[in-house]
């Protein structure tokens, strides 16, 4: 089984812009490799003839009408908003983490 | 030992909205200006817990766009997650189709009859709307800080890859030209660039004649005007043959356009390398078609505009052609006027087909009509058309090239093609007449291009009417 090791948890918490403490690597990574090994248990089965899930209930095609609803006025999507200017988020510049 | 010439390798993804009354998950009210932030609620905010509800007509309009375009429709559809952190994406994902898309393999015919494969279409959702103030060029790079409006945000979006079939700069202008014509006729997007309803993401590499398989290619972002598309095409060869004449390396990578400067600059990448990390989307169940869903879009379908034009252009008469084009040119840039009064805009297109090519400038109508009444060579008319479809061009230039008007050199390569096309012979004689376009299509092809197409419409209807 393949073992997370510390560039790519830095890779990882890089792309989910997570800021990691040292102390936090080792008990992170070593979580990480538990998850992981818990998942490929599933390796040990003949899967062949199983075709993959995407998703776990036997259902299709669930959807919507095209019919609009009600929106939330801007004043309540901008409730949580940390930082605001007029009626837009104001956000750190783009892809700045 | 001369090496071959260097061919255009080119392809196009095309993005475009959807005109759903409703978002893709969530059913905020689509409205394309409105004060910011008032089309959201919290599925297309990602407050959290809420779950997303795909839109019905959306899938609908996708399967009619896959069946516009003869692509496979899947049996089952998943709809996938495309990570990355961006704040005009608020989940920190995109909802999008990965492994699974609506809509395979298909293809779209230009009205000249060339074939451009389409890879795959899916369904997606558009992200949300950023400004980047402050700064000096408007872009993210050097902005101080930025601001999102999440009305556009889940805004459905249909992506459509098309194949790198593509050979010329006016011939990928062209596809997208029609292929926009074909989706604004399904009623399914206004697909206007200057809205940004239409985009396109232009994929760039060059390669030997002959060679197989592809060398490196740059990916040209979020074009948003036709003219810039041909342009940035241009471009992108010009810098790719170069190079690899002076045997550089040519890296594999994203670039911008800049209109002003007419040079291809490296765009700053959002993330530092696309790892998107895809997988099924847990909160959203699998499409399977139904068949009698599919069946009921496929009597949807209005007709093809480009079957439309190769249909007009068969039966229009190359003088008629030529009058039309002088019409269109006398009504000034209005054309559309004109072609109202006629069987709709495809008269202008069908007028240049007739008179053997496809897209021009509208301000070189004079001069190719000259060139067409000229009796040119195939190949020097092929310049003239591809010449006037990027600037002005001069009559002067091509009028020297007479074409073969020699009745007793025409003759033989006529029966030829009737004695090889038994079928099409049969069909003109059984009254369809529009079959004497493909025929003339073939004589001139046999002629090399050399042959006067007027005078090889008159002889081939005459020997036609013969037996």
């Amino acid at each position: 089984m393949a073992e997370i090791d510390r560039e790519q948890l830095f890779k990882v918490a890089r792309l989910a812009r997570l800021e990691l403490r040292e102390d936090e690597v080792d008990r992170l990574g070593q979580q990480l490799n538990d998850i992981l090994a818990a998942v490929s248990k599933v390796s040990e089965l003949d899967l062949s003839d199983v075709p993959a899930t995407s998703h776990p209930l036997d259902v299709v095609n669930v959807w919507g009408e095209d019919e609009p609803r009600d929106c939330l006025p801007a004043e309540e999507a901008l409730a949580n908003a940390p930082e605001r200017e007029g009626d837009f988020f104001k956000v750190p510049p783009g892809g700045a983490v | 030992m001369a090496s071959s010439e260097w061919e255009l390798v080119c392809g196009l993804e095309v993005h475009v909205h959807l005109k759903t009354r409703t978002k893709m998950f969530c059913r905020c009210a689509l409205e394309y200006g409105a004060a910011e932030n008032t089309h959201t609620c919290p599925i297309c905010l990602a407050h959290p817990g809420a779950l997303p509800v795909p839109n019905g007509r959306a899938i609908e309009m996708t399967i009619l766009l896959g069946l516009a375009l003869d692509c496979e429709i899947a049996d089952r559809a998943v709809f996938a997650r495309k990570n990355y952190f961006y704040p005009d994406l608020p989940k920190g994902y995109q909802i999008s189709q990965y492994e699974a898309p609506l809509c395979g393999p298909g293809r779209f015919k230009l009205p000249d009859g060339y074939e451009v494969g389409i890879v795959r279409a899916h369904l997606e959702e558009d992200a949300a709307k950023t400004v980047h103030a402050g700064g000096a060029t408007g872009r993210s790079v050097g902005a101080d800080y930025s601001l999102v409006d999440f009305n556009r945000g889940g805004t459905p979006l249909l992506e459509i890859v098309g194949a790198p079939d593509l050979r010329t700069p006016e011939q990928a202008v062209w596809f997208l030209r029609h292929l926009r014509q074909r989706i604004v006729d399904l009623g399914i997007s206004d697909a206007e660039m200057e809205k940004g309803t239409l985009r396109a993401d232009v994929n760039v590499s060059v390669r030997r004649r002959g060679e197989e398989g592809f060398r490196p290619r740059w990916e040209i972002k979020n074009m948003n005007s036709f003219t810039f598309i041909g342009r940035a095409i241009a471009a992108a060869f010009e810098e790719q043959k170069k190079a690899h004449e002076a045997g550089e390396e040519v890296v594999q990578s994203t670039y911008d356009y800049e209109p002003d400067t007419d040079r291809l600059t490296v765009h700053r990448s959002k993330e530092e390398a696309d790892d998107y990390r895809y997988f099924p989307e847990p909160d959203l169940v699998p499409v399977e078609p139904p068949a009698e869903l599919v069946e009921r879009l496929k009597h949807e379908l209005p007709e093809s505009h480009v079957e439309r034009i190769v249909r007009i252009a068969g039966e229009l008469p190359p003088d008629t052609a030529l009058a039309l084009a002088e019409e269109l040119v006398m009504t000034g840039n209005d054309w559309k006027a004109v072609a109202l009064n006629k069987e709709g805009v495809e008269f202008m297109p069908a007028a240049a087909i007739a008179m053997n090519r496809g897209d021009f400038l509208l301000e070189n109508a004079p001069a190719l009509a000259k060139i067409v009444e000229a009796n040119v060579t195939r190949e020097a008319l092929d310049e003239a058309f591809a010449a006037a479809a990027s600037g002005p061009i001069d009559a002067a230039d091509y009028l020297a090239q007479a074409a073969v008007a020699d009745e007793s050199e025409l003759r033989p390569i006529i029966d030829a093609v009737i004695a090889a096309n038994p079928e099409q012979v049969e069909t003109y004689r059984g009254g369809k007449e529009g079959v004497l376009g493909f025929l003339v299509g073939q004589v001139m092809r046999e002629s090399g291009g050399k042959a006067d197409p007027r005078v090889v419409n008159r002889l081939l209807a005459e020997r036609l009417r013969q037996e």
